[in-house]
């Protein structure tokens, strides 16, 4: 540290804001560190220690209702993630690549709004729209078409907001390097500016796929009969009191959402450095 | 290195061919080209499900129900255009106390976890961008590991920590702090966390902090630390730098994530309903409960329209710093 740059004394200074991230990080996780050890809890009352037991997972093959929750969810996370990344890679590009359209302020901001905008507006709004629309028209019916339209309206926003801030920082030399070579406008996008932005993408799309799975009221709204999603499952469930089956779902999506992103991770770094090894040996041969 | 070539083959095909289409079809060429759909895509879309939809929950909040539809707004009869408005919904908003003490009381907690989401995350911050530059990506993966977790199960969680013998719980009366917060009027009793103003300020600000942090991580990551060097040169001490040119500097952060946090609590639902008591009363539960208990769709519109008023103003800022934030990084 260099002086003028640390308040206190430099080792005071360390110590403190090692203190402090530690602290706001054991904040961060403890919740899902406690999640996962009462998963494993014999004893029905959720939070006290009763001895080791995987009998919570045993049940969950069982619970009709759950696993019923879980595929729809699954199901509709995947075509949210899906539609969200192309619908945000779309608006983002849109906004990044013409900085002058009719209509860009109001663009923005319908871009932007969701992120903030409390759940309960976009979810009772939504639903109303639909229904007019239903009573006039006579489709769409509540269920999983309508989940999905509430889900992809959100991850559209978190997708084209993370596509937005990638395409920023890309060096537009190399599209305008790849134009001046003759490709055409697509061939631009798709081969040089689309394996740029994949990982980008891909994180987009684990976000956006989580969101989903994760949604409670826009689903309460949308949803109709016969398509009850995994968290109004929970959400119905934690609202009566703590219930081990719970802990031992969120224990089971902890596990799958770490090997999720090691998995991904670990292919990006792959595809990285395959890359890399590509453009050294296209720099040898030119 | 075949995978790549084949790519490229199966590429150069895909495009010859659609050139050919296009030329087959100058007309549509000139109307179909990358802008127009690029752009035109995700706004229709945009139109259609997110601004037609206020406008609708606008017309049902002043509409009349007639049976179980709504009574259109406008009528033409005998070639009379009639506009009719019901106000009613309004006036009663205004004129009962529960709504206008619920939605003071909504901005209250929306603004005491905004303050205290800036507190512990502007700190958190700082050291994550003052960290080595080696250890950073780190310690960002980890504050956006929670958004890859289910943000209800976290919810969830808090509940089994501050219920009976839960760790936090336990861990809060040992230290005696419930004394305090009975003292501060926070919980119900000494050694009850739950369902409870601090129970429900906790869980908000936790799950918010990480919208608090993101924003201005990657503000203060951006700041060039030789003004700080400069204003040593000059003279200046730590703090007084620290006062007069990061905190300045880190303005669009602040804003940004203060609003990300401020205007969602506002509506907040699902943490109320869960970690909430009778005592914190909160607008987005009264939304679902005119909506899903009393059935009153007109209601719950208009309920919906006060919340958009009340925070369009911290959304038309939050949009401007946003625009903003995303034009100058170029």
């Amino acid at each position: 540290m260099s002086r003028g740059r640390s308040l206190f004394d430099a080792s005071f200074n360390r110590a403190f804001a090692r203190g402090w991230l530690a602290a706001g990080y054991l904040f961060l996780f403890l919740p899902i560190v406690a999640l996962v050890f009462y998963s494993f809890n014999a004893s029905p009352v959720a939070n006290q220690w009763g001895g080791f037991s995987l009998r919570w997972y045993a049940a969950l093959p069982a619970d009709r209702e759950m696993v019923e929750g879980f595929l729809l969810s699954l199901r509709i996370a995947v075509f949210t993630a899906c539609g969200s990344v192309v619908l945000g890679t779309l608006a983002g590009f849109a906004l990044v690549k013409y900085r002058r359209f009719r209509g860009r302020t109001l663009f923005s901001g319908m871009v932007n709004a969701p992120l903030v905008m409390p759940e309960v507006i976009i979810g009772l709004s939504l639903l109303l729209m639909l229904v007019s629309v239903q009573r006039t028209v006579g489709v769409p019916e509540r269920g999983v078409l309508t989940i999905w339209f509430g889900h992809l309206l959100l991850g559209m926003a978190y997708a084209t907001v993370m596509v937005q801030a990638r395409l920023q920082d890309l060096n537009p030399q190399l599209e305008e390097a790849a134009m001046d070579l003759g490709a055409r406008p697509w061939q631009v996008f798709a081969l040089v500016t689309l394996p740029m932005i994949t990982q980008t993408l891909l994180s987009a799309w684990l976000l956006t796929f989580t969101l989903s799975l994760d949604d409670v009221v826009l689903s309460a709204f949308l949803s109709g009969p016969g398509s009850t999603t995994m968290p109004l499952v929970i959400f119905s469930r934690a609202r009566l009191g703590l219930n081990p089956s719970v802990n031992a779902i969120a224990a089971l999506t902890v596990l799958v959402v770490s090997i999720g992103i090691i998995a991904a991770s670990l292919a990006l770094a792959r595809a990285e450095r395959r890359r890399a090894r590509d453009m050294a040996a296209a720099a040898r041969a030119g | 290195m075949t995978a790549t070539s084949n790519l490229a083959m199966a590429e150069a095909a895909t495009s010859a061919r659609v050139a050919a289409w296009f030329e087959r079809h100058p007309r549509l060429a000139r109307w179909f080209n990358g802008r127009s759909v690029v752009i035109g895509i995700p706004y229709l879309w945009l139109l259609a499900f997110f601004m037609l939809p206020f406008l609708i929950v606008l017309k049902i909040s002043v509409s009349e129900i007639d049976g179980v539809r709504f009574k259109d707004v406008l009528t033409l009869r005998d070639n009379l255009l009639q506009l009719t408005i019901k106000l009613g919904n309004y006036v009663f908003i205004t004129q009962d106390d529960l709504y206008f003490t619920t939605y003071l009381s909504s901005i209250k907690y929306a603004a005491v976890t905004t303050v205290l989401c800036l507190a512990i995350g502007y700190p958190f911050a700082y050291f994550m961008a003052r960290a080595k530059a080696t250890r950073q990506p780190a310690l960002l993966m980890l504050v956006m590991l929670p958004f890859w977790t289910s943000f209800l199960l976290r919810v969830y969680a808090w509940k089994a920590l501050l219920s009976e013998h839960g760790w936090i719980a336990d861990l809060l009366s040992a230290l005696r702090i419930d004394h305090a917060l009975l003292a501060a009027g926070l919980i119900p009793a000494l050694d009850r966390y739950m369902n409870s103003p601090f129970s429900l300020v906790l869980g908000m600000v936790y799950t918010y902090l990480p919208f608090m942090i993101l924003p201005l991580y990657g503000n203060l990551a951006k700041m060039d630390l030789r003004l700080l060097e400069a204003a040593a040169d000059l003279g200046a001490t730590p703090f007084v730098a620290f006062w007069k040119i990061t905190v300045p500097l880190s303005k669009a952060g602040i804003i940004a994530g203060s609003m990300l946090v401020f205007i969602p609590c506002v509506g907040e639902f699902v943490i109320p309903e869960l970690l909430g008591g009778p005592q914190t009363l909160m607008i987005g539960r009264v939304l679902w409960d005119e909506f899903f208990s009393n059935n009153d769709w007109p209601m719950a519109s208009a309920v919906a329209v006060v919340m958009i008023l009340l925070i369009i103003v911290p959304l038309a800022v939050f949009n401007r710093y946003q625009a903003q934030a995303q034009e100058v990084r170029r």
